[in-house]
């Protein structure tokens, strides 16, 4: 990082210089240990590992759940942005700042209290029973608290450009014969595209890696209800080193591609949506 | 928006429709949100509030609050200086690789918990890199107090950074540089003009630094050990004594951590209002 200073102020190389370091330290020796440690693997035992059939049906649930659960904030996320951004009702700041809850609560706790409601004698879990539905123990169970975990993304990243909508457009659209949803459909949605699809991807991405909220609530069969996360632990406690180093890596590859992808579309959307 | 007797805007919609879908949303908050945390109350309750208070005269759980309040209190003093320190070079400087120093910041939002945890055991474990040197030391890391504080530090490692630098980017540098050119030394200038500027924004970055300092379960599971009484957590905790069916005294533990969750959303609540900067920018919490 070459310095090309034009600033007055002091105070740049010790900055500078704590920060690079500090973040060396913490975040990427650590980071890029992990990386080494999986090249001891020939690319043969890493396939294999990452490839066996337990490792692949982890996958499945993780990559899966997380995606429909995602799916489902998209649906409820626009919701509840909308409701919040263009009608009054009673409590409406209090429930503005409960949609963070998800963010503050531990999700060890998310987890056991999930459980407790799903579970067959809780309270939901005892109507849904009756009906032939398990949702504790069960890969619902996983998508359940995966939904938990993401509700808050697509409502804070749809919120602040709803409130910025220029209400013009609407009403243009009204002008020349537009119904109300065909100017939601072909106006405002297509607006909001961009924060929908980021808020999409960043619920996805915390959903992949979350752990505490899901394992208490998963029954954590292998092959059935085991996330991958849960796997890398598994094989820690195993001590199998080079195994839970090789799914790791796979999960992290994933990551940083999310990672990428997330901050391509916030360029895309302020692209296309910069406030003029 | 006071447009009751007006007739209603071409882009409003239709009384029923706005209801429904008041109610709609309303039904969703209260079943993913409204529920569980009702529940963490009730079966906390659920023998009385004599059994209640009893789950806590229990010297392991005072050993995992305890624990709790020594890796937040390290760890996020220390986000913090880093979050100033990056702050203070990314916004009062021109450098290049800005932005790949930025996007590195974020990268430990972007890592599971799990794997986070698991970077420092095969750095500081047995068979890790430098582990076997700090074993012959006598100095434990992993399954020890050090491990807990630093999956601490990683998991809450960007809070404090990314609340302020795009806070004291948006402020610019002539305030600083008047002052410095007024005679005010560095640290003058620092606490004189930029501090009091970025109060809110750091004030807010702490708040939430470390609810999840508090709360983090996945990362810190791994490191732990499991120790009762010496590298058990709050988080932890709970998961032993659910794991143990005492499922009063794990809901009782839980509430702890509820009641830290409601106050943190009580206090970013309070302090977005103060705090104008950030009111329009919640998705900080979580990017």
């Amino acid at each position: 990082m070459a310095n090309k200073n034009n600033s007055v102020l002091p105070g740049f190389k010790l900055t500078l210089g704590y920060t690079v370091l500090y973040l060396g330290l913490i975040v990427l020796i650590p980071l890029a240990c992990t990386f080494w440690k999986a090249s001891a693997l020939t690319w043969d035992q890493f396939w294999h590992i990452v490839t066996a059939p337990r490792v692949l049906a982890s996958y499945r649930l993780s990559f899966g759940a997380s995606f429909l659960a995602a799916l489902i904030n998209l649906f409820f996320g626009l919701l509840v942005a909308w409701v919040l951004v263009r009608y009054q009702f009673w409590g409406k700041r209090f429930v503005d700042a409960l949609v963070d809850l998800p963010f503050a609560l531990p999700t060890a706790v998310a987890g056991i209290a999930l459980t407790a409601i799903y579970a067959p004698n809780g309270w939901i879990g005892h109507w849904l029973a009756p009906l032939g539905i398990k949702v504790a123990y069960t890969w619902l169970g996983v998508l359940v608290a995966l939904t938990f975990i993401g509700l808050p993304f697509i409502v804070r990243t749809v919120q602040p450009v709803l409130e910025d909508f220029d209400r013009e457009i609407e009403e243009s659209a009204a002008s020349l014969g537009a119904n109300r949803w065909q100017t939601f459909w072909r106006v405002t949605l297509p607006i909001l595209r961009p924060a929908l699809l980021t808020g999409f991807t960043l619920a996805f991405a915390r959903a992949l890696g979350e752990y505490g909220s899901v394992v208490f609530i998963a029954g954590n069969m292998p092959m059935k209800t085991e996330i991958t996360p849960l796997l890398i632990i598994t094989k820690l406690e195993e001590f199998d080193y080079p195994g839970a180093t090789a799914i790791a890596v796979v999960m992290l590859v994933a990551s940083f591609v999310l990672l990428l992808a997330i901050n391509f579309l916030q360029w895309w959307s302020h692209r296309h949506y910069a406030p003029t | 928006m006071p447009r009751r007797a007006a007739p209603r805007r071409v882009t409003a919609e239709p009384p029923v429709v706005r209801w429904l879908l008041i109610g709609v949303a309303l039904m969703f908050l209260g079943l993913f949100l409204v529920v569980p945390l009702a529940a963490v109350f009730t079966e906390a309750f659920a023998k009385g509030i004599g059994f209640y208070f009893h789950s806590f005269n229990d010297a392991n759980t005072l050993a995992a609050i305890k624990l709790t309040f020594i890796a937040a209190g390290i760890a996020v003093p220390l986000n913090c200086v880093f979050g100033v320190a990056a702050a203070w070079a990314i916004a009062k400087f021109d450098f290049r690789g800005k932005t790949v120093l930025i996007t590195l910041i974020d990268l430990p939002f972007s890592v599971s918990p799990v794997v986070s945890g698991m970077i420092y055991v095969l750095l500081f474990g047995a068979q890790g890199l430098v582990g076997p040197w700090f074993i012959a030391h006598d100095i434990q890391i992993i399954f020890a107090v050090p491990g807990i504080v630093l999956a601490t530090i990683f998991v809450t490692f960007p809070f404090v950074a990314r609340e302020l630098i795009p806070l004291m980017q948006a402020q610019g540098r002539t305030e600083e540089e008047a002052a410095h050119v007024l005679g005010a030394s560095g640290w003058q200038t620092f606490w004189r003009v930029t501090m009091p500027n970025i109060k809110w924004g750091l004030i807010y970055g702490v708040i939430l630094c470390n609810a999840r300092a508090m709360g983090e379960f996945g990362a810190v599971s791994v490191v732990s050990g499991h120790i009762r009484g010496q590298t058990n957590t709050i988080p932890l905790h709970v998961e032993i004594l659910y794991n143990e069916y005492n499922f009063v005294g794990a809901f009782a533990v839980a509430s702890l951590l509820t009641f830290l969750a409601i106050v943190t959303l009580v206090l970013k609540t309070w302090v977005e209002r103060k705090h104008t900067g950030s009111a329009g920018r919640k998705i900080d919490m979580i990017t």
